[in-house]
Parts: structure tokens; C-alpha cells; sequence
């Protein structure tokens, strides 16, 4: 067979400017370090540049900006969440998506195309009835759904009562929806860069200086740079870091993945979240189907997960989407998650002084990057936690006021 | 998937195994043990990058828990043994 070359007859674009100012040396001293430079890192430093004025700040990364988790997940944003604790901060988190474009002056494609979460069963019908109301006590609009109505806002829903996991109801929030996540890294590391935050890319923390029960900063591959406070906001390896640091947190760090379909014409306008069945979906922007699976069973930093777990995702899927029959795989990956015992996170102080931590957010961080970083920005500039992250401290594994989202968190958390 | 080396029957495929997340965690004095300890038995895992004892049960096969240690960043599995033996040294 023939084979022909095509000369390029088209220019390349300029190449765009950059958004933050690619700083390879860090300053020796800052007053706040934050370990981790995804989005809730991001996040924490651009809330406190912005909300308490410190803007002598180092974001540390480890790898690149946002490569880890924010360039793994399935960006869905909701706040529908069971407790008064969760509402609180999940609902302001949303609240803060509402006009973070326009705040931050970055695109984010934060649309708000609404999630829907099937219920399958009697249990599964009251669990979620039981959500609906809680989440019209605290005034997060949700809605209640018959199968009729989810066909109606869903097409290509199977309503069908023949199949083995029928769709008996669902909840409903209008305002959740989805977001490009590279470029929700981007916005604000564009605008805390704005602000003087150094974005530091592969410079890794291996200790911590503690005297005296204080951090005074840390170690790190490209040498010791002092802080008066540090935040870790690691992820799937808080643990790590903890230990590092010289204590224990309840966190276990699992696998969870999530993969695209090749690029198809729009069919799916909203979020669908089943948490019986393992499945939830929505389309992007540009035409795949995003799905994400659950995490693997095992302990792993491996950001990979076994394929069974894909198979029994994709195998509910078709189920519930029998359009999704012929779609190709076109990728699959996985991310480390940070799961903590009640769902919730921890967002608070550590037993070591000027040491804060922001963990646990497991499966589900994404939606809540703007209120984390704003409340994580709130507890390291004030040294005592923000009304909306009090209740999520470390402490509460002690005291017993867990706050259990485990029904609410469900799949698509 | 991982293939788990059970010490009973040899090595199966992961889905006919449970996780039992980390190994060596023993009951508190109930009578005596503080706030702290029993937040510590029931919340604080071991979580290494690195090597790791674990538990797991052969649930669809000889329905034995045996404890091994695995590499969380390989995923490679190292020498088994049974609960409350003595533990083999962590791999190199």
C-alpha cells in the first residue's frame, strides 16, 4: 500500500502564555507551606492569599501540578449529603463553584447539569427517601423522582421493572453537575501564582523540623525550607506523611478508578449515580462517557486496579444504559484515594503545633475543592478551625462524633 | 488482579478472596483501656508504602484467614504465615 506525507500547511498557534511562573529554586524561608499541589492545595493557598491576605506561600508538589487525583477523577459536583455537618460544607463548597469562573477569571466548563441518584430496593428507596428530606431540612434542593420522571430528564435510562436491579425512584439536585478539572487546577493556581503563591512542581517532602512539638518546616529533595505553618494536603498519601510527622491517622489508602469511552455524539445531559449497582456516568463536554468503578479492596500506592472491578462496572452499566452496548473502551487508570472510617473528612490541627492536616476525602474530594481549601486556608491562618470544618477534626475518632456519610457518599461521592 | 498465594491451596485469583486490611491488631483490656486505646483498635490501620502485613480470607475456597505480607507499591506478595505465629521478617 501506498503511503503518502502531507507537508503541514497550517502554522502552529503561538504558544499560550504561562499561567504561573515555573519557580525551580525555593525560597529559603516562607511563611506557609502546603504539601501538595492538587486542587485542594491550590485551593488552600489561594484562599489564603486571597481571604487572609498570606501570600508569601510555597504549594509543594511532589510530581506535577494536579497529577494526581484532580487529573484522575470523575469531577462530579453535588451537596446532597446527609448530615448537618456535610450539608454545611458541601453546600458552601457548591456555592462557591456557583461563581468561581468568574472569581478566579479562568474557564472551568462548570456546568450544572444536575445528578441524579437511582435507588433499586425497598432499603435503597428509604435510605434515599431518608436523604431527600434531610437535604430539604438544611435547603439543598433536591428533588424526588419516579422511574417516569427519571426516563423523562434521562432517556437512555432502562426503566425496565424486568431487569434484575430495577429502578424504583431517585433523588435529584438541579444544581450539581460536573467540571473540567485540569482547568479547575489551572484557575487557581493561575490566580494564587497572581497573588505571589510559589507553585513548586517536583519537590518532595521527606521530613518534617519539629522542636518542641512545633513545626518549624520541612525536608524535602531540593533541601530544607523553613515555615511557621505547614499543611499537608496529601491525599491518598497523608499516611505517609503522618508518620513522617511522628503520628498515626485513621486513613487507609485504596485504588479507585475510573475510565472514558471513545468520544460520542451528546446522549447524556445530566450525572447518574447508582450506588446499588457500583455505576455512575456522565458525558463530557467533549463526547466521552466518563464512568467511574470502586476502589479495589487492598491497601495500594500503586495507581493502578485490577480490571474485575472495571468488568463488574461496565457489566451494571449496560444494564442501565443498554445504549452503552457498542461504546469502546478507550481508557482506563486509577488514582490513590484517602478513605477514612466514616466517609468524611479531616480537615483540622494535628498533635503537632502549626502542623495542619486536610485528608480523608476518599472517593469523592472533587466537588468539595473550593470549601476545603477555603476552610483548610480559614484553620491554618486563624490556628483554630472555620465553623464549616469544625466537626471534622481528628479528635472526633476519639470522642465517637463521627459523622457517617457512608449512604450519602455512596459511589459517585 | 492479584494472585494471592494462600498457604492451604496455592495461588488463586483475587476475587475469591476477602481483604482483612492490616494484621497484628489485638483486643484492649476492656476494663482498663482508655479513649485513646480504643480509638486506636478500632480507627488506626498500619497504611506503609511499602510492605505491608495483611490479612486476608480464602472466602471462596478453603475459607481460611492466613496473614502475608504485600508490597503496596508492587503489589508483590511475600511469605505468608498463620495468625498469632510469629511473624516472618518484612521483605527486603
Amino acid at each position: 500500500m501506498a503511503t503518502t506525507t502531507r507537508r503541514r500547511t497550517v502554522e502552529l498557534p503561538e504558544h499560550p502564555d504561562f499561567l504561573w511562573t515555573a519557580r525551580v529554586t525555593p525560597k529559603k524561608v516562607y511563611d506557609v507551606i502546603i504539601i501538595g499541589g492538587g486542587g485542594h492545595g491550590l485551593s488552600t493557598a489561594y484562599y489564603l492569599a486571597k481571604n487572609h491576605g498570606i501570600t508569601n506561600i510555597a504549594v509543594l508538589e511532589k510530581g506535577w501540578l494536579a497529577g494526581g487525583n484532580m487529573a484522575r477523577n470523575t469531577t462530579v459536583i453535588r451537596s446532597n449529603y446527609l448530615w448537618d455537618e456535610s450539608a454545611g460544607i458541601y453546600e458552601h463548597s457548591l456555592k462557591l463553584w456557583e461563581n468561581l469562573e468568574e472569581e478566579v477569571g479562568y474557564e472551568m466548563f462548570f456546568s450544572q447539569r444536575g445528578v441524579m441518584s437511582l435507588a433499586h430496593s425497598v432499603s435503597d428507596l428509604r435510605a434515599k427517601s431518608r436523604n431527600y428530606h434531610a437535604n430539604k431540612i438544611n435547603d439543598i434542593d433536591s428533588e424526588w423522582l419516579t422511574p417516569e420522571q427519571v426516563k423523562e430528564i434521562a432517556p437512555i435510562v432502562n426503566i425496565n421493572p424486568d431487569v434484575r436491579y430495577p429502578v424504583l425512584g431517585a433523588t435529584y439536585q438541579p444544581r450539581g453537575g460536573i467540571a473540567k478539572h485540569d482547568w479547575v487546577a489551572w484557575g487557581y493556581a493561575k490566580a494564587a501564582a497572581d497573588m505571589g503563591v510559589d507553585i513548586i512542581q517536583g519537590c518532595e517532602v521527606t521530613g518534617f523540623d519539629i522542636r518542641e512539638g512545633k513545626v518549624h518546616g520541612v525536608k524535602t529533595n531540593l533541601g530544607p525550607i523553613a515555615a511557621q505553618k505547614v499543611g499537608m494536603v496529601a491525599a491518598g498519601h497523608s499516611s505517609v506523611l503522618a508518620n513522617l510527622a511522628g503520628f498515626d491517622i485513621p486513613i487507609q489508602s485504596r485504588p479507585l478508578q475510573a475510565l472514558v469511552s471513545e468520544l460520542l455524539e451528546q446522549v447524556h445531559n445530566t450525572v447518574i449515580m447508582s450506588g446499588m449497582v457500583h455505576v455512575y456516568v456522565s458525558q463530557a463536554h467533549k463526547g466521552e462517557l466518563v464512568m467511574g468503578a470502586g476502589t479495589d479492596a487492598f491497601n495500594s500506592y500503586a495507581q493502578r486496579g485490577g480490571f474485575h472491578v472495571i468488568e463488574h462496572q461496565l457489566a451494571a452499566a449496560i444494564e442501565l444504559f443498554p445504549i452503552f452496548e457498542r461504546a469502546h473502551l478507550l481508557r482506563t487508570w486509577g488514582g490513590i484515594v484517602d478513605i477514612s472510617p466514616d466517609a468524611s473528612p479531616i480537615i483540622g490541627r494535628t498533635p503537632v503545633d502549626n502542623l495542619f492536616i486536610n485528608t480523608g476525602w476518599g472517593t469523592g474530594g472533587f466537588k468539595a475543592t473550593p470549601a476545603s481549601g477555603w476552610t483548610m486556608a480559614h484553620t491554618i491562618a486563624t490556628g483554630e478551625p472555620h465553623e464549616l470544618n469544625a466537626a471534622f477534626n481528628l479528635e472526633r475518632f476519639v470522642t465517637g462524633h463521627l459523622i457517617d456519610e457512608h449512604g450519602a457518599a455512596g459511589v459517585a461521592h | 488482579m492479584l494472585n494471592i498465594p494462600c498457604p492451604y491451596c496455592g495461588p488463586r485469583d483475587e476475587t475469591e478472596f476477602h481483604y482483612g486490611a492490616g494484621a497484628n491488631i489485638f483486643y484492649p483490656e476492656p476494663a482498663s483501656a482508655t479513649d485513646e486505646e480504643w480509638s486506636k483498635f478500632v480507627f488506626i490501620r498500619e497504611n506503609p508504602k511499602g510492605w505491608h502485613a495483611e490479612r486476608w480470607v480464602h472466602s471462596a475456597g478453603c475459607r481460611r484467614w492466613f496473614n502475608v505480607w504485600r508490597n503496596t507499591i508492587t503489589h508483590e506478595f511475600g511469605p505468608t504465615y498463620k495468625p498469632f505465629t510469629d511473624q516472618p521478617k518484612r521483605p527486603a
